[in-house]
């Protein structure tokens, strides 16, 4: 099963060159622990929010990661930088091995790999202004000794992101939500990372402001050739900035490829359900699609069934299915995809 | 506006409400006016902020402290929901021949009554229905929203359900009294799409099999592509452009119509850049003089200083921007 995701014959995005990945993600799996249950608390429960994912990131590509609420996506983005202990599986960034990281090389490698985050309302201490939230990164790896030395550089990059110079010296509250979502990528760039979480950013924002971001977010990745792990439950958004696009359901990818593959030809039935639910902003296209229906809901991540995780919704299932989950399997250049019967 | 014979079944008219906060009077809804005939859905959407929902709550009677409405009139089949004289008459329509389903139907639940006992009340209490009544038609009304083993989900608490299945109890409960207008405030924003699909589905088909009218809130044009007849579109409380949905999607007049339809990213169509409408809505303490949109529109001129109303513009559409009346953008 290991390096089933080699598979896809991951393509630099940008450059074109096949070079190594920049992270690598192997058979990764991430079990939470949710307590006791039944007498005297005998059965343990556990939430299996992650099993067996693989993907590869290369430098300069956006990897968009999709899936519905629940599926395990933000838990694999933050597995990545260390922030959930990983139960299984291992996770190399630049070739070396990081799966067990302890605190301080965590910190470490946080100057390479940053989040950002999904509620620009939340993220940002309503108490600091904005220079200093863009200065801590820079000051927590002694980079500067103050704030003050810090000025000229949190300047430049408040510019970068398309603030005005005067921005430093506010505070959160008197910025909009795309503006804020700014300053979070701002502090995400402060320390010149190659490899960015980013966790649902557009989500929270107004769809005149999301495109803003998102095209910022593309400027950056031009500029300094970072790579994206994005995170999105928006399909067509996802389109735009994606170069690869993995979808996933109840903890696994059902489905890797290249974004066109993706839209053009999906192959797993829950691919095709997922594009076929979003509804398309035109009502005469509207009403010609066909939708493909998958009733019922995702299944318990307590409790999920053996075999495929989405055999209760599938309309192909067979006993093979039931028996045995899938793995990623390549189905043509630049698409894998897990499924016994496509 | 197309069913001049006949009176629509909703019309608000100039509708004000204002939010009297600390930082200063909020202008949540600055001269509203739409009409909802019968059997008709009309979309309404708008950013956040816009004061979609506000026109809507102002119609079933959940504006409170600090907000008031303050001008204009809201009528019910010909009779006003706002005249003091009719309070009889808004008791008896508000929550009967009007009901509201909510986007998170995990607060808008009674977290510690059963499904049962929250949807038997609705009907005891508006149709004064027995016990066994209200048991009875409970089971068939979750059984209209393709609730599986009614009986065992009228035993259930709101926390044994997901999120898609108690959105089609709170369905369930706003269709209990038969209403004749259902309003839907993003009454899918808080779910997945795969479940939105199924949500979506059913509340076209009830709206057909059941001849309602349904006002529905959202921020997603695909949603109002998918559902809806008509379609309002609102910024900084005041509605700019309204009329047949395919009409709107296909030929936008107002700016920011255009501008919202061009920034919606679509899953059938590949663009390297997303289009984005520059600068931000106006704060609603202090909204720009005239058109509020002036400041991100490229077209404005010093026409756009003056106040404007929804003005017709042929074929059902009303539009409010001098640009489009005068007719230098179409």
């Amino acid at each position: 099963m290991i390096g089933q995701a080699n598979e896809a014959t991951p393509r630099a995005a940008k450059d074109g060159a096949a070079g190594s990945p920049l992270v690598c993600v192997k058979d990764l799996s991430v079990i939470f622990d949710a307590g006791r249950a039944g007498f005297w608390g005998r059965k343990r429960l556990q939430v299996h929010a992650v099993e067996k994912v693989s993907f590869d990131i290369h430098p300069g590509e956006t990897l968009g990661l999709v899936g519905e609420s629940g599926s395990g996506k933000s838990t694999t983005g933050r597995a990545i930088l260390g922030r959930v202990p990983v139960s299984s599986g291992t996770i190399y960034f630049q070739g070396k091995e990081i799966t067990h990281a302890g605190k301080e090389r965590v910190r470490a490698l946080s100057r390479h790999m940053q989040l950002v985050f999904q509620d620009p309302y939340a993220s940002l201490n309503p108490r600091m202004k904005i220079v200093d939230i863009v200065a801590e990164p820079l000051l927590v790896h002694g980079l500067v000794k103050n704030t003050k030395e810090a000025a000229g550089e949190v300047a430049q990059l408040l510019e970068l992101v398309g603030l005005p110079p005067d921005a430093g010296a506010r505070y959160p509250h008197a910025f909009s939500g795309g503006q804020r979502q700014r300053v979070g990528i701002a502090r995400a760039l402060a320390l010149k990372p190659q490899f960015i979480v980013a966790d649902e950013p557009v989500s929270a924002l107004d769809v005149s402001i999301r495109a803003q971001v998102v095209n910022l977010m593309q400027d950056l990745q031009a500029r300094f050739g970072l790579a994206y792990l994005f995170i999105a439950h928006d399909l067509a958004v996802v389109r735009h900035i994606s170069h690869r696009i993995a979808i996933m359901y109840a903890g696994n990818i059902v489905e890797l490829a290249d974004r066109h593959l993706i839209y053009e030809s999906p192959v797993h039935p829950y691919t095709k359900a997922l594009l076929s639910a979003v509804p398309v902003p035109d009502p005469p296209v509207q009403r010609a699609r066909q939708r493909i229906t998958c009733p019922g809901e995702a299944p318990n991540p307590m409790d999920p069934p053996s075999g495929c995780r989405f055999q209760s919704r599938c309309p192909y299932v067979t006993q093979t299915c039931r028996d045995t989950a899938p793995v990623l399997t390549s189905r043509r250049p630049g698409q894998t995809a897990a499924c016994w019967n496509c | 506006m197309n069913d001049c014979q006949n009176t629509p079944l909703l019309e608000v008219r100039n509708l004000v409400v204002n939010f009297y906060t600390r930082g200063g009077v909020v202008q949540a809804s600055r001269g509203v006016s739409f009409q909802v005939a019968h059997g008709q859905t009309l979309g309404i959407v708008g950013e956040s902020g816009s004061g979609k929902s506000v026109a809507v709550q102002a119609v079933m009677g959940l504006i409170s402290n600090p907000g008031r409405i303050e001008g204009g009139d809201i009528l019910f089949r010909g009779r006003s929901l706002l005249d003091p004289a009719g309070r009889k008459f808004v008791r008896k329509v508000r929550g009967k021949e009007i009901a509201m389903i909510f986007q998170d139907p995990m607060t808008s639940l009674n977290p510690v009554f059963t499904i049962g006992t929250q949807i038997t009340e609705v009907l005891r209490h508006h149709l004064g229905m027995t016990r066994d009544q209200a048991r009875k038609r409970a089971m068939d009304l979750l059984g209209l929203v393709d609730i599986n083993a009614p009986e065992k989900r009228l035993k259930q608490y709101p926390y044994e359900m997901s999120g898609g299945m108690r959105q089609r109890v709170m369905i369930a409960m706003a269709l209990a009294c038969e209403p004749r207008l259902i309003i839907a405030d993003e009454p899918t924003t808080a779910l997945d799409v795969t479940i939105q699909a199924q949500i979506l589905e059913l509340l076209a088909d009830l709206q057909q099999r059941l001849e309602v009218s349904v006002i529905l809130i959202t921020h997603d044009l695909g949603v109002v592509a998918q559902l809806c007849h008509r379609v309002a579109v609102m910024y900084a409380g005041r509605i700019v452009e309204v009329g047949d949905a395919d009409q709107v999607f296909a030929s936008p007049v107002h700016p920011y119509t255009k501008g919202l339809i061009r920034a919606t990213p679509r899953l059938d169509v590949v663009t390297e850049r997303m289009v984005s409408i520059d600068g931000v809505p106006p704060d609603l303490i202090s909204p720009p003089q005239g058109c509020a949109f002036s400041p991100r529109c490229d077209q404005a001129k010093n026409d756009c200083l003056r106040s404007q109303t929804l003005t017709p513009l042929g074929d059902d559409r009303h539009v409010s921007c001098w640009c489009a009346i005068k007719g230098d953008t179409r």
